[in-house]
């Protein structure tokens, strides 16, 4: 299938570690086989301690995460506190799976709140939702199943998780034709979020 | 009360020259007359005992129920007008039920008891519309540890850790103010609270009535639901024993 | 645009009305450029393999892996296709896991209404039968079918034992034994040896039974997985184990004398 509208054909990964989350993605945009954006940000805020990652059509998502983010913020306010990671997760969920014919969004949903900790949520095409230790998502993902389900283990510490999502993201832009430039994470802890940049012989390149 | 009206006491929507809204009073009228209901909040969980005055001997048992559950861990406790608490309770559940659609989550009975007020607070606006003729409390036991609020007709509503409705409100505010209640467990106070029912009873004005009681906390899973037959019973066996306990020291003296 | 006239309309009975010429105009019938019906239909993304159901002495036991398959991709592994609906409803799901979740949400919303009546009334497993076939039957009329087969278990209202079936197009029966998917090929055969003419089958014998049907599917069905969850429901109990693995038998493969 390709699609000529600007697309995030692309690779996400996010994993669990105790005390947090470690969220990343490549950076490239293509327009069919060309490359609109090299440097993109597909790490995208939501409220201060829950973030998302994007891939599919890249007006669907950001438009998701706009509206996302304006009745997160109201939800905020109403409240009296910050949403929880779920309820984040959930109000994309009502959106991909009511819109689920006319969305091209696959999206993977992160963050950290007081009373679970760090969390993940899948939100595939189609509308489902599910909590996961480790996710990923995008075309890239399909060529780093093996090397995220071999590699992760649950008590890393963050930098350790920091290492396993620069690698898997690495390991992608190397096989993906539709993944590509540099490789941008978020740690998101109770002191909030940390966000790094790997370029060049950053990234982990296999001999 | 009614004579001093003067005209300005017929519609919610206008203000007496010095700044009152009958209608309003009124409605908290109503909510005096009800039987008493009284809602403890202790360390584990909150409790509800209600004095549900039984106007006929020809009601079934257990009819025109006065404790509502809105969903699996908020409990309701209304004084007033019935059907007015039905329709609320009715309003209740259904904000509690969007919130679960919306966020996938209980709602926090804080937020239950702010969306509540809007509502009641709403009826007291229009000219017409009448208020709600009755006061609500709601509680829970959650995230938030044991949580208990009360909105009146009003709208007005506010957090408590220990709260009374109803025609005997003051006396049974009274007894609820002997207790530390933060400092008991549902266990004791599921007691306490039929005790204070009892107490505040007044057998001369009104004869019979029905003891209802719920609870919510950490032993019911953060459940909502009426007590169990045994604790019942306990508590009301309990409740009549502190009673004739008071008369016979009365007669002593 | 009107169809039908009434001969009122079409003849004047009296003279002294004007002539009204639009009136006796014959404009055809009234022809509309011709629409491609709306194709709201969409294909499961998704999806959960077969769920397999039966009845025992005193009770309904129903099995399903654990897995979410997206495409050929075995990309989640960790998802329960089971559902425990209150004390007195279990039920399984086949096909694409967000109408699941969709579905599972409003029952779960509706037993919480129910509880919250308190009025001792509780829906039992042919009336959430029924009620699903009215859902899934409604969706498919409106051409936006809900893409799952659901597996009902229960007991009826007198206590026997209740397995239902119900579709994406709302076709629906009830048998002592019921596999949805692809489970449909590979297990009932098994099923129905077992079962067929024979008295009811003993708990741990369904068990036994049930776990030799989702080993051969593991076998045989390329979107089957090895992790899998069972509930049982009897008279006032209802269990889900849930870590339950298919052990594979391989020997076979050492006496393979294909391509020696």
């Amino acid at each position: 299938m390709e699609f000529f509208f600007h697309c995030l054909q692309t690779t996400l990964v996010a994993a669990e570690f105790p005390g947090g989350v470690v969220i990343g993605a490549d950076s490239r945009t293509s327009t069919g086989t060309y490359v609109a954006n090299r440097v993109s940000n597909k790490i995208t805020r939501i409220t201060d301690s829950v973030y998302c990652c994007r891939s599919g059509s890249a007006a669907d998502t950001q438009a998701l995460a706009d509206i996302v983010s304006y009745r997160m913020a109201m939800h905020e306010i109403e409240m009296g506190r910050p949403a929880a990671v779920r309820t984040v997760a959930n109000t994309f969920r009502e959106m991909c799976y009511q819109y689920r014919d006319d969305l091209m969004a696959g999206i993977l949903c992160a963050g950290y709140d007081r009373t679970h900790g760090g969390q993940i949520y899948s939100l595939p095409i189609g509308g489902m939702m599910v909590r996961q230790k480790v996710a990923s998502g995008g075309s890239g993902s399909t060529y780093i199943y093996g090397y995220l389900d071999s590699n992760y283990k649950p008590d890393f510490t963050a930098e350790q998780c920091v290492d396993f999502i620069r690698k898997g993201v690495s390991l992608a832009i190397h096989r993906d034709g539709s993944s590509g430039g540099v490789c941008r994470v978020a740690i998101i802890t109770a002191n909030g979020v940390e966000r790094r940049t790997f370029t060049g012989d950053q990234l982990f390149v296999p001999q | 009360m009614s004579s001093i009206g003067t005209g300005y006491d017929l519609s919610a929507s206008q203000f007496s020259p010095d700044g009152r809204v009958f209608q309003v009073e009124y409605a908290q009228k109503a909510v005096e007359n009800s039987g008493t209901v009284i809602g403890l909040r202790g360390k584990d969980g909150v409790v509800f005992a209600v004095e549900k005055i039984i106007t006929s001997k020809l009601f079934e048992q257990s009819t025109n129920k006065r404790i509502f559950t809105v969903d699996r861990h908020v409990g309701l406790a209304v004084a007033g007008l019935i059907a007015d608490a039905r329709a609320l309770a009715e309003t209740a559940r259904t904000e509690a039920s969007n919130y679960r659609a919306d966020y996938s989550a209980p709602i926090p009975v804080r937020h239950l008891a702010d969306r509540l007020g809007m509502y009641l607070h709403a009826y007291t606006l229009y000219s017409f519309v009448r208020p709600f003729g009755c006061s609500v409390m709601m509680a829970a036991y959650g995230e938030d540890g044991p949580e208990l609020f009360m909105a009146d007709p009003s709208g007005v509503h506010f957090g408590y850790y220990g709260c009374s409705i109803g025609k005997a409100r003051q006396s049974a505010k009274t007894e609820i103010e002997k207790l530390k209640t933060s400092e008991l467990t549902c266990a004791e106070l599921i007691k306490e609270a039929a005790k204070i029912i009892y107490v505040i009873h007044d057998e001369v004005k009104d004869k019979e009535f029905e003891l209802e009681l719920s609870w919510v906390g950490e032993h019911t899973g953060g459940r909502h639901q009426l007590v169990p037959k045994d604790v019942h019973e306990a508590a009301e066996r309990y409740a009549k024993a502190a009673l004739e306990e008071d008369s016979d020291s009365d007669e002593a003296m | 645009m009107r169809f039908t006239t009434s001969t009122m309309d079409l003849m004047p009975l009296q003279a002294s009305q004007p002539f009204d010429p639009s009136k006796y105009r014959y404009t055809g019938p009234n022809v509309q450029p011709r629409q491609l019906p709306n194709t709201r239909s969409q294909a499961p993304i998704t999806t959960g393999t077969s769920v397999i159901g039966l009845q025992f002495d005193g009770g309904v036991m129903i099995a399903a892996d654990k897995l979410g398959s997206y495409g050929s991709l075995a990309r989640y592994q960790n998802i329960g296709r089971l559902m425990r609906v209150n004390d007195h409803v279990i039920l399984g799901c086949t096909g694409d896991y967000a109408d699941f979740q969709f579905l599972r949400d409003i029952i779960d919303q509706k037993m919480i209404d129910e509880e919250c009546l308190d009025d001792g009334i509780v829906t039992r497993a042919p009336a959430l039968h029924c009620w699903l076939t009215r859902v899934l039957y409604n969706r498919r009329s409106r051409f936006d079918p809900l893409w799952t087969t659901f597996v009902v278990g229960g007991l009826d209202d007198d206590g026997k034992p209740f397995l239902g079936f119900v579709d994406k197009l709302g076709t629906a029966y009830t048998a002592p034994q019921i596999v949805s998917g692809m489970g449909g090929h590979l297990a009932t055969p098994l099923l129905r040896e077992k079962m067929d003419g024979q008295p009811p089958l003993s708990e741990a014998a369904a068990r036994e039974l049930l776990i030799r049907c989702m080993t051969v599917c593991y076998y045989r069905d390329c979107r089957a997985f090895s992790k899998f969850q069972i509930a049982t429901l009897k008279a006032g109990s209802i269990k889900i184990e849930d870590d339950l693995e298919v052990k594979g038998d391989w020997e076979v493969a050492h006496f393979s004398k294909e391509h020696a």
